[in-house]
């Protein structure tokens, strides 16, 4: 598994809006699927997303199985401080994947 | 924008939630408990989604091709038009889809500091369906948009 890729501006103007964009590999195996024997392959997705910012929660998701494969999601965000920025998606097994940066507010 | 399109929509939005209402009973009737069609899950998952408020069409937009090659991955952007302050912004984005195995898609949680309402990703689409957006202010405000996309190769594929 590799490491879960974020893209956002290291500093930013107080107030300005900015684009965050993430991605992370991941089957997001859906349990509609069949094996070569006809089993049904077992739902495993990252079924949730959070964004901290300063151990604040800024945004969220709950995914469903309609989420594509490698799961990509971009979203915005406005601070009026500097701060460190939390990154974590959830598996459906309770795996974690974290990334975590920094941001300065000018 | 003209004010007969939001009119229109809102009838044929009407329209369509009656037809799908029509079509809970019948299909009901030929199946199980535990096998409901995908016509009632959907329906049962817009309720669900929309709680007591009854939404609004407009506001809510959704950018998504108009036919989609592969529906393994199609990448759609959720947007709101609406200020992102501490006194009035976007609490919620639920998506749903009409023709998947289930209706649901994805949920976004927004805050203040999100800053814009607008959120991009790419979902799985069985076969040719509509797309369904519900925007939820702090107020409890409720907006709805519904956008069809084509799909060439469904994305369930085993």
């Amino acid at each position: 598994m590799t490491e879960p890729r974020v893209k956002l501006p290291e500093k930013v103007k107080k107030g300005e809006v900015f684009e965050i964009k993430t991605l992370i590999s991941h089957p997001m195996e859906s349990g509609q699927r069949k094996d070569a024997q006809g089993k049904t392959i077992p739902r495993l997705i990252i079924s949730r997303f959070a964004c901290r910012f300063n151990g604040e929660e800024i945004f969220s998701a709950d995914w469903a199985a309609a989420i594509s494969a490698n799961p990509y999601l971009s979203f915005y965000a406005a601070l009026t401080e500097s701060g460190k920025m939390d990154f974590e998606w959830v598996d459906d097994e309770g795996k974690k994947f974290v990334h975590s940066t920094t941001v300065k507010v000018e | 924008m003209t004010e007969t399109i939001p009119t229109r929509r809102a009838v044929l939005g009407g329209a369509s939630a009656l037809a799908v209402a029509a079509c809970v009973p019948a299909a009901a009737l030929g199946q199980t408990a535990a096998q409901t069609s995908p016509a009632a899950d959907f329906a049962q998952a817009l309720k669900k989604a929309a709680g007591a408020a009854t939404p609004q069409p407009g506001k809510v937009a959704i950018a998504a091709p108009e036919i989609a090659d592969n529906g393994a991955t199609v990448a759609v952007t959720f947007s709101v038009d609406h200020p992102m302050t501490a006194a009035s912004h976007v609490r919620k984005i639920t998506v749903l889809a009409d023709g998947n195995p289930n209706p649901e898609v994805a949920v976004f949680h927004l805050t203040p500091r999100s800053g814009k309402a607008e959120v991009a990703t790419r979902v799985r689409l069985a076969k040719t369906q509509n797309l369904v957006a519900l925007a939820e202010l702090n107020d409890g405000a409720l907006f709805i948009a519904k956008r069809e996309i084509k799909v060439t190769i469904g994305g369930c594929g085993g």
